[in-house]
């Protein structure tokens, strides 16, 4: 049945928002945590490890986000496991952010001066201790404007999990179009409601990197 | 894991995915180079424009870049009809792909520009060069220069992301492969054979474009 676009309808799109935010937040963890890794592969002195972490990196990003959903969506329901979209989109999503995070960070991380790593290894400090203490806390400065540049990139693509199902803003949206037949304002709305999200962050990130600049 | 893959049925359906490769193939085509040439257009009004030319500009790039893709198609796809503009298929695929990419090649170029010291183009015209001599030589060609890796980088990205164009049914590689998992039931199959053909067509560009980088800027 069709009926009008309501403030109810507004209300629901809004709610929505918040699972956008969920997915985004999961896949930020989970993809930092291999981000860290391929990060910390990329930038070590042993070239296996690089060669295989710039192999991941060209693999993940090599592939569209919409094929690993896919994959992970099928994929790990013939491996037995019958899993809710949500838990398929964060599995999809977290690989798709590690290679990206992975790649951002190991820059972070080889722009330190190698003298840096030098004085942790000539106090005798092992390859994760000169990460944890002298490293990390230098690249992050250097890192975090492309880091929320790169959530933006997030928070608009787990748009695509409404193509696995997963109710979040764009889903919702189409289920708001099939119940009022008003594409057009309904999109627009989503869309406005994705740039409320995006835009601060998109800002912030701005003035991270002109602070930075300044700091130099 | 009591599963056997069976990639034989998917195979078998080879026909589809050549039409799907093709069409992803001409779309990625198209869209880069219409994406480019909005890019560099826009990229110089960010840059060179008048003060009201370069907020539309910067609202156009914002507004595209601060929203999902699959929305803007859905936008143009299934709102526009509604004022009375129906495209199809194809049409607004090439629109909503072209529009997106053009906002972030202006924003990639426009850090080429910006690149350029404002001394080099003064150089240019103290030597008698004219106004589109200058653009052409001394900023839009070592500009794109310095921006190359993050410029094809995003090409690349962006024929993946044609791939979202399936979901208003464009029969491009991903959506065949929708049409043969529907056929088969190899879901799983199918879309390890969509991503491997993805996979080395990304490659591809790569090894393209820093082929073409040689090419183009062997000289500077």
């Amino acid at each position: 049945m069709i009926r009008e676009l309501s403030g109810t309808d507004m209300l629901y799109l809004i709610g929505a928002m918040r699972w956008t935010v969920f997915l985004t937040f999961l896949a930020l963890s989970g993809g930092g945590a291999i981000g860290l890794l391929i990060a910390a592969c990329g930038a070590s002195t042993r070239a296996t490890l690089r060669y295989l972490a710039r192999g991941y990196v060209v693999f993940v990003q090599g592939i569209p986000l919409l094929v690993w959903l896919f994959i992970f969506y099928f994929g790990l329901s013939i491996m037995g496991y019958n899993l809710p979209p949500w838990i398929a989109a964060t599995i999809g999503f977290s690989v798709y952010a590690s290679a990206f995070l992975g790649e951002i960070w190991r820059g972070a991380l080889i722009s330190i001066p190698r003298t840096q790593w030098e004085a942790g290894l000539s106090i005798g400090l092992t390859y994760i201790e000169q990460l944890r203490h002298v490293i990390i806390p230098q690249a992050v400065r250097v890192a975090i404007p492309p880091t929320v540049g790169f959530i933006v990139q997030l928070i608009k693509n787990t748009s695509l999990a409404a193509v696995i199902g997963f109710v979040e803003l764009t889903r919702e949206g189409q289920l708001t179009t099939a119940a009022t037949f008003q594409p057009f304002a309904v999109y627009l709305i989503v869309a406005a409601l994705y740039f409320s999200l995006c835009y601060p962050l998109t800002r912030y990130s701005r003035i991270l990197e002109r602070q930075r600049r300044v700091a130099r | 894991m009591a599963y056997t893959f069976q990639f034989r049925d998917v195979l078998a359906q080879q026909d589809a995915i050549v039409n799907g490769l093709v069409l992803t193939l001409e779309l990625s085509a198209g869209i880069i180079a219409l994406g480019f040439a909005i890019g560099i257009l826009v990229a110089a009004v960010l840059v060179y424009g008048k003060p009201w030319a370069r907020k539309a500009a910067a609202v156009y790039v914002e507004m595209i870049r601060n929203t999902p893709l699959i929305v803007q198609l859905f936008l143009i796809f299934f709102g526009l009809p509604s004022l009375g503009l129906k495209l199809d298929v194809i049409t607004a695929s090439v629109l909503a792909l072209t529009i997106n990419l053009g906002a972030y090649t202006a924003e990639i170029v426009r850090a080429g520009f910006e690149s350029i010291p404002k001394s080099q183009i003064e150089a240019g015209i103290s030597l008698g060069l004219t106004g589109p001599q200058v653009f052409r030589h001394v900023v839009l060609l070592p500009a794109l220069k310095n921006v190359y890796p993050s410029l094809t980088s995003q090409f690349v990205l962006m024929m993946l992301a044609t791939s979202v164009v399936s979901q208003i049914s464009a029969a491009e590689l991903f959506h065949a492969g929708s049409i043969i998992q529907s056929r088969t039931f190899r879901d799983f199959e199918v879309y390890t054979v969509i991503a491997v053909l993805y996979l080395c067509l990304s490659l591809l560009m790569r090894v393209g474009f820093s082929a073409c980088y040689r090419l183009f800027f062997r000289k500077s």
